[in-house]
């Protein structure tokens, strides 16, 4: 059976899924009813300074998509709402009780030197293993100069950051926003400032519906909305390309990633870790579904791996950074086609309609002995792959290698390329 | 405890009310959540197979998209444009054999689309409104006659009421709805749906109907072509076909269809005939029917005999275990030769080189009731002495376009040689008959 256990920036783990500071992770009940139910370790809802904030109601807003339940989450909460003596006592206590979790304890605080040095003791005396800076919250607290006001700032992240190194001796994690247009900035500032490690992505500031009736955005206070933070399933994509970014960026090489977005199952936990995390951390998919998908998140990587021949989550990590490159780096002169399985094809027509409409009409619709016949026309197919994505069927259209009898090369190579290598424009002359 | 045939002892009088709820309904509607994820699983297929499945070619995947998104109104509407008895055909469509047989979900997995009860569920909703969503042309000055309110009658003059043409259906019958009314089980049409329906066919306007007016000597066809500018006969079936064995006109020997008749009709008086032994004969529809609701209704045994095996049946797969899994037994490989005091005997039947021999081998089954389905044939009286159709395959004969050998004279439904006898055939007839009258009045 693979070894789940990690060890990330010093913190030890006995697997590497964590519950993300929201909700969940708010209180001793929900928190020790996760650890018993066999997650690796929780990062706390974060604290702020007392008087404690207080929340509206309603809080959700939800996308369902072809009959599924949230397909995408947002929530316009603020941080936690509890008085801070009364977090620290239950963090203390929990750390107790689960001396093998990790602990950590989220903190957003004002952008002042003092509050933080004021807070960190009181956190450190609980014996928490870790501390995340709150740089990500979209709504509600970034118009008071914290989260991400600050996130979006990179000379704050890094002043906060250096301020957090100095006055504790906890690993400290920088969580980064995804709102904002380069997400290496405010890594590399956070990568400065001396962060043991980043983790990514809050959520993404969002309105996810309009209530037709009520006019409003959902979820809907007292007959008004406002924009709240976007995350589930949908926002995996995002995520990942930005725990991407941050993980192949030669500077930064070897700064542990605590990878976050839509993570529901053990699969997107080894995507992500394939890309460079070393923990993940799990927020909307045990608000769906509560802490006992631990199960099948640590089962099913556990057998994924036997089956892979990877005996420790490092033997994965980081594997495909180096397949993760710029579009120019790409061959090519690699070529595939669709090709469709007539045993498995019921006839639906979707691969010839998208083709044929939105495509390069490689998909031929005709009829054989009056029975629908769907064929890919090789000459035309380019190998986008759209058929492949509409057809209902499961391996119905496969995408096959094709010969070319073209060497490897790229578009920096290409004769259309004005830039090409071997023809650089006057200009770039000019600079080399 | 055979009573003897026609001997049974009239039981203390069921309500109206009781008979509903012992046959109960055939399948549940949809709720809304229901509809939905139901819904989600059709794909949208392009060139759709069920399209072409469906008689009256509905836009499957177009309705089913509309449901998807909220819009059931315009589902509705969908529907009925291609088919005004949608409601009626969601109950009581074999979709077995029709559009969910072709589903491609079918084919993937065994489980296709459940059309049938997502085009009941979106027809329902708008139903409910009270609304016609269709209006009339700027009205013709034309006039057409339609001989029977069934299906294929009442498709073609709501059809022909929206292209602007009036339209007098003369009806023999004091009710409406032709089989839908008089002949389908009562457990796929409850709470008198069809009647609801007809009445929100003729909201439409423009369409009178002349009850217990049929075509015969008092009503020639002769007369209708003087009087009308166009003709649609849509008479049906009028004549259940009979046994030809001794024995046949006892009482307690019944058509099922008169028993169906009666039990739509006068459901009291049906539930007291369901008693002791009934054994059913025949392999249609009817007969699964006739021998479900007898047993709903309380018959110690019923026995579905039919001369052939279970492939031969011209009732569905699915209707076949409808029967079963309700306490029918059915039997194959019998033939009635005689029908005795309490009992009926059959001899067993084989194939013979493709051709069907009944044996010397005899089989005789107790009988309180017996009911017969073999068929009904279609009756050409009222069409003579004035100058009928020229008739094909026993019935009337039409051309593509529905019209038959007369000028002006069109016909459809189960009373034309075209097609299956089915409700939604019918209502295709009634409708293509209508656009094709349509356009012999216009030029
Ligand atoms: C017992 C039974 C069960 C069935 N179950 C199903 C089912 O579950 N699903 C399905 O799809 N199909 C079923 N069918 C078949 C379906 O009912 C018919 O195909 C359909 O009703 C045909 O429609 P129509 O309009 O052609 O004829 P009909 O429905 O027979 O209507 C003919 C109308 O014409 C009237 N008429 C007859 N003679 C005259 C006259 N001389 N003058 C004036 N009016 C006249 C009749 O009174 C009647 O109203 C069933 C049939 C039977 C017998
Ligand atoms: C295959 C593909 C190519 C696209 N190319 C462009 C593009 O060249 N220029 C552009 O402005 N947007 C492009 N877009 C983005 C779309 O215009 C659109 O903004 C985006 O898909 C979001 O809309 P939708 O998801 O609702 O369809 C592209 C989208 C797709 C799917
Ligand atoms: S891969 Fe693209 S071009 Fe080729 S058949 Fe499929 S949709 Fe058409
Ligand atoms: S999408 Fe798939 S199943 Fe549908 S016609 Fe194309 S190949 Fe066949
Ligand atoms: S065949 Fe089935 S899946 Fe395809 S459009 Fe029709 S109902 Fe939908």
């Amino acid at each position: 059976m693979a070894d789940l256990s990690v060890n990330f920036a010093g913190i030890k783990s006995p697997n590497p899924f964590w519950l993300a500071s929201a909700p969940p992770t708010d209180k001793e009940y929900n928190v020790v009813r996760a650890l018993k139910a066999g997650w690796g370790g929780v990062v706390w809802k974060t604290l702020g300074e007392d008087p404690p904030i207080v929340n509206v109601s309603s809080r959700y807003g939800a996308a369902s998509y072809g009959g599924n339940r949230i397909m995408g989450f947002n929530n316009i909460e603020l941080i936690t709402d509890r008085p801070l003596d009364v977090n620290l006592r239950e963090i203390k206590s929990v750390k107790r009780d689960f001396p093998d979790r990790a602990i950590i304890v989220s903190l957003m605080v004002p952008c002042e030197e003092d509050a933080w040095k004021k807070i960190l003791p009181l956190v450190e005396d609980t014996g928490a293993d870790g501390i995340e800076l709150n740089f990500g919250c979209p709504h509600g607290m970034s118009e008071r100069g914290m989260g991400a006001a600050v996130g979006q700032v990179p000379d704050y992240v890094e002043m906060v950051t250096r301020w957090c190194k100095q006055h504790s001796r906890m690993p400290t994690i920088v969580k980064l926003t995804p709102n904002v247009t380069d997400i290496l900035a405010p890594a590399r500032a956070a990568w400065r400032g001396g962060a043991d490690a980043v983790s990514l992505i809050n959520t993404i500031m969002s309105i996810m519906s309009i209530d037709l009736d009520a006019m409003a955005p959902t979820p809907v206070v007292g007959g008004m909305g406002t924009h709240g933070g976007y995350c589930g399933p949908g926002v995996k994509p995002i995520a990942l390309r930005m725990v991407g970014e941050i993980a192949r960026d030669r500077a930064m090489a070897g700064l542990p990633i605590s990878g976050i977005g839509g993570i529901s199952t053990w699969n997107d936990a080894a995507e992500y870790i394939a890309l460079g995390s070393g923990t993940v951390q799990i927020c909307t998919a045990a608000m769906h579904h509560g802490f006992r998908i631990i199960e099948d998140l640590t089962d099913g990587l556990s057998n994924w791996m036997d089956q892979k021949g990877y005996a420790r989550i490092k033997d994965f990590q980081g594997k495909a950074i180096p397949n993760f490159v710029h579009w120019e780096d790409l061959n090519i002169n690699f070529k595939t086609l669709a090709h469709i399985d007539q045993d498995l094809c019921v006839q639906c027509g979707l691969c010839h309609i998208a083709c044929e409409d939105t495509a390069h009409q490689a998909i031929g619709a005709t009829r054989v002995d009056g029975k629908r016949h769907y064929e890919v026309i090789e000459a035309e197919c380019v190998g986008c792959n759209l058929c492949a994505h509409v057809c209902p069927v499961d391996n119905c259209i496969t995408m096959n290698p094709a010969e070319t009898g073209l060497a490897f090369s790229t578009w920096k190579e290409h004769p259309n390329n004005p830039l090409r290598v071997d023809n650089p424009p006057l200009s770039t002359k000019a600079l080399v | 405890m055979s009573e003897g045939l026609g001997e049974q002892i009239l039981g203390k009088h069921a309500s109206v009310a009781e008979v509903a709820i012992k046959l109960g309904e055939m399948a549940a509607p949809l709720s809304r959540d229901e509809a939905r994820v139901e819904a989600d699983r059709c794909y949208f297929c392009y060139d759709a197979p069920c399209v072409e499945a469906c008689p009256t070619g509905i836009d499957i995947p177009g309705f089913i998209g509309k449901i998807r998104t909220g819009n059931v109104r315009g589902s509705a509407v969908t529907i009925l444009e291609s088919n005004i008895f949608g409601g009626g055909c969601a109950r009581v469509c074999p979709t077995e054999i029709l559009c969910e047989e072709a589903c491609v979900r079918e084919a993937q997995e065994g489980k296709p689309v459940t059309i049938g009860s997502l085009q009941r569920y979106a027809t329902d909703v708008l139903m409910a409104t009270g609304e016609q969503p269709f209006t009339r042309a700027p009205l013709t000055g034309k006039r057409i006659a339609v001989v029977g309110a069934g299906p294929a009658g009442l498709a073609c003059a709501h059809r022909l009421a929206m292209l602007g043409h009036d339209v007098v259906v003369f009806e023999a019958r004091p009710k409406p709805g032709g089989l839908n009314e008089y002949g389908i089980a009562a457990y796929k049409v409850v709470d008198d749906f069809a009647q609801r329906e007809v009445a929100f066919i003729l909201g439409i306007g423009g369409i009178t109907i002349e009850y217990e007016t049929p075509l015969g000597p008092d009503l020639t066809l002769d007369h209708l072509r003087q009087a009308f500018d166009a003709v649609f006969l849509a008479i049906g079936l009028a004549d259940p076909n009979a046994l030809g064995v001794p024995g046949e006109d006892q009482a307690g020997v019944m058509d099922a269809l008169g028993f169906i008749e009666l039990l739509r009709q006068d459901p009291v008086q049906a539930a007291a005939l369901a008693r002791g032994n009934v054994i059913v004969i025949g392999g249609g529809n009817t007969a699964i029917d006739a021998a479900t609701q007898v047993r709903l209704l309380g018959a110690e045994t019923v026995t579905l005999a039919y001369r052939r095996g279970p492939e031969q049946m011209g009732a569905t797969k699915v209707e076949q275990e409808w029967a079963q899994t309700h306490g029918v037994t059915i039997r194959h490989w019998l033939a009635p030769v005689a029908i005795e005091h309490s009992a009926v005997a059959f001899g067993r039947t084989r194939l013979d080189a493709g051709k069907l021999v009944v044996t010397d081998e005899r089989v005789t089954l107790p009988a309180d009731l017996v009911l017969k389905a073999v068929g009904q044939s279609f009756l050409p009286e009222p069409l003579t002495p004035a100058s009928a159709p020229a008739s094909f395959a026993n019935r009337i004969g039409v051309d593509q376009t529905y019209q038959t050998s007369l000028p002006g004279v069109f016909a459809g439904g189960d009373c034309v040689s075209a097609g299956e006898d089915l409700t939604v055939q019918a209502v295709a007839h009634g409708r293509d008959a209508a656009i094709a009258i349509n356009r012999y009045l216009s030029t």
